[in-house]
């Protein structure tokens, strides 16, 4: 066993240098992550020890990444492209949606799209404008992707190499403000499925979902909770799409009670989908309607008010609060 | 009259864009006239049998014929919409042709002729138009991607496809299909930046038809096509594209170019669609008729069947006999057609995926079960 302490920054280069180790298709694209290593240094030293053609600086050009690696899986590669930030993913929509997400059904399956789009998502970094979004949402609505966010250092490591391998394009979100959050990683352990959501603190009283940066809030909304007599169960959906909601499901059936925790705006978010999906299934079991905390239905803030815009352990616990009171 | 339209009329015209429709252009390759006549070229020789040249005839005229097929077909009720490719068939063929077997083309949507080259069964490419799937062809086996209707996003893969050869040590390259409206697209422009930067084997094929559905040339471009390569830095070129002979060699030479580690070249094929856009276009509401007929002198097809006719190398027989093969191209088309089954129901489902998600599995169940539900689980 070898068990390391490690940021999800850490993990996330140690899961990119396994996967460019164990296959030579693997080729990383992006803006600045070769010599520089990246803006939040996730691919450091990788450049030097691969080349420039696997760690390719890019043309500063985010439908070019695209557009380009799409040509570059058709030839058989596996292209890891970075978006420096949410709010850059943008100029690169038409190509994941249009074709990135399409040419597999395009092609009858003849053409696989094996793409990772790597990107930092979320806020609270006190950044300025289009540097704190959650995006997810666009990406989960477009049938042909795979949406991941992982949460922890563990996720972290295992998750990348998990995409990389996957023969569907995933878009893979990091929690940028938790970049250097540490937890110890087996690195010879057996990894969870990429696609499986896990309960990470068992409760009776209230089920709370949470993926990427929320999962601490959710947790530590738990903790707090605790010392009021209150049991929250917490999930890590940790795949948005697809969503692994039985365990979801199994949770609200005991509990009653749900509430959906994302950064993104709340209005047609994942909490929406999530909601009527465990309305639909566990109906006769649901004590209070099931419940969301997002952002709201503004374009992120400017960083001075990010804090109010943002879901954090108070307004958690007063959509538990809600709950309870029905 | 509004500010804006007073503005955009009292703009001066590019010195030598003034009438950018008519073909007296300057700096147009051309090794075959529009009244048949071989002319040389100092920079494109091209040496080619009688066999080779009743063999581009033969190419022209048959995919000519399959697309006045498609149209009847469309206007019969049996194609949902048909892109015709009438007056491009010398640009297509020149291009086609030009190709290696371990090339790779990216084309637009209204690359018929090309698929021909590749050896695309016209029937994969009507089974998208009739709605039956999106292109039935294997892009890999054929060196032929699958159309991209999405204007000018296919010269980015076709740029990405040509790293990948670079990596791979592979001694091809990419023929990148686009038009004039395309040249506008931010994406085209990325193609070409990525392109030059990396100095991928990719050439850049444009067909300047003169007109992105109704907007013509000028509103696209106040400068020559071809000579936008030169700010990517890359060689720009502009050839008849109405001359089969010219393409061919000027396509030749790019893709050779790229094969040994030159980069990229931008080929500006000077044509003119003679039909509409699409059959759901009306093209008289944005253009003369004195413009077509202009162009009509100008025509693909009967400059190489005089030129061949005139020379020898062909006789009557030999052009009988490519429209009566054309006739039954046509009648298998035509058939092949209205005999495509519909797709099952069920196949939308079946490939979104390479790993199909368990969310999509259920709803294709209870699409089966909701259809079963019917009596005799028809519609």
């Amino acid at each position: 066993m070898s068990t390391d302490t490690l940021t999800i920054g850490k993990a996330l280069n140690l899961g990119l240098r396994r996967a460019m180790e164990d296959d030579a298709k693997v080729v990383l694209m992006g803006e600045d992550i070769g010599r520089l290593g990246g803006v939040f240094r996730i691919t450091d030293g990788l450049q030097k020890d691969f080349g420039e053609d696997r760690v390719v600086d890019t043309p500063l050009a985010e439908a070019g990444i695209l557009g380009t690696a799409v040509g570059l899986a058709m030839r058989g590669y596996r292209p890891v492209c970075e978006i420096q930030f949410d709010g850059f993913v943008f100029p690169a929509y038409n190509q994941i949606v249009t074709q990135v997400a399409k040419i597999h059904a395009r092609s009858k399956g003849r053409l696989t799209m094996p793409i990772v789009i790597r990107i930092p998502f979320g806020g609270g970094i006190g950044a300025v404008e289009h540097h704190s979004e959650s995006p997810e949402a666009y990406f989960a609505h477009t049938a042909g992707l795979k949406v991941v966010a992982v949460s922890n250092p563990v996720d972290a490591y295992w998750g990348i190499q998990q995409a990389i391998a996957h023969p569907d394009p995933i878009v893979f979100l990091e929690p940028k403000r938790r970049y250097w959050e540490k937890a110890p990683v087996d690195t010879d352990a057996v990894p969870d499925p990429l696609f499986a959501s896990r309960v990470v603190r068992g409760g009776d009283d209230v089920t709370v979902l949470a993926y990427g940066p929320m999962v601490k809030t959710a947790l530590q909304a738990a903790e707090a909770a605790a010392e009021e007599g209150r049991s929250l169960e917490v999930i890590d959906l940790r795949t948005v799409s697809p969503l692994d909601l039985d365990p979801v499901f199994e949770s609200v059936r005991r509990t009653g009670r749900c509430v959906v925790v994302h950064e993104a705006p709340v209005t047609l978010g994942l909490g929406a989908e999530i909601a009527a999906r465990v309305t639909e299934t566990c109906f006769h079991s649901l004590e209070a309607p099931v419940l969301r905390v997002g952002g709201y239905d503004t374009p992120y803030p400017p960083s001075k008010l990010e804090e109010e815009y943002l879901p954090d352990l108070d307004r958690v616990l007063d959509a538990v609060d809600r709950s309870m009171g029905f | 009259m509004t500010a804006l339209h007073q503005a955009t009329e009292v703009v001066d015209p590019v010195p030598g864009a003034s009438a950018p429709h008519l073909p007296q252009q300057p700096d147009l390759i051309q090794l075959l006239t529009p009244e048949g006549e071989r002319v040389g070229h100092p920079d494109y020789p091209l040496d080619l049998s009688d066999d080779e040249l009743r063999a581009l005839y033969r190419d022209l005229a048959l995919i000519r014929r399959w697309d006045v097929e498609a149209t009847a077909l469309q206007r019969q009720g049996e194609l949902g919409i048909w892109a015709s490719l009438l007056g491009q068939e010398a640009a297509q063929i020149g291009a086609g042709r030009a190709m290696r077997p371990g090339d790779m083309a990216f084309p637009t949507y209204r690359e018929h002729g090309v698929a021909w080259a590749r050896g695309v069964d016209p029937l994969q490419v009507m089974s998208l138009f009739r709605g039956v799937d999106n292109g039935g062809w294997d892009p890999a086996k054929l060196g032929f991607n699958l159309y991209t209707i999405v204007i000018g996003s296919q010269c980015l893969h076709a740029t990405g496809y040509a790293m990948g050869m670079q990596r791979d040590g592979a001694e091809n390259a990419v023929l990148a299909f686009l038009g004039d409206g395309a040249t506008s697209q931010g994406e085209v422009n990325e193609a070409m930046i990525f392109a030059a930067s990396f100095a991928a084997p990719v050439v850049f094929f444009c067909q300047n038809n003169q007109y992105a559905i109704s907007v013509p040339l000028e509103r696209q471009s106040r400068v020559p096509l071809y000579q936008r390569a030169a700010g990517f830095g890359f060689p720009g070129v502009r050839v008849d594209g109405n001359d089969v002979l010219a393409v061919l060699a000027v396509t030749r030479a790019a893709l050779a170019a790229a094969r040994e580690g030159q980069g990229p070249t931008f080929i500006e094929a000077f044509t003119y669609r003679m039909g509409a856009h699409t059959t759901s276009d009306d093209p008289t509401r944005y253009r003369l008729a004195s413009e077509l007929e202009e162009w009509k002198l100008r025509d693909p097809i009967a400059r190489v069947k005089a030129y061949l006719a005139r020379s020898g190398i062909a006789d009557h027989a030999f052009f009988d006999s490519v429209d009566a093969e054309g006739d039954e191209l046509a009648a298998r088309i035509r058939t092949g057609t209205l005999d495509m089954p519909d797709p099952a129901p069920t196949e939308m489902f079946d490939h979104v995926f390479a790993e199909q998600t368990p969310e999509l599995a259920a709803q294709r169940a209870q699409f089966v079960k909701y259809r079963a539900s019917f009596e005799g689980g028809g519609h």
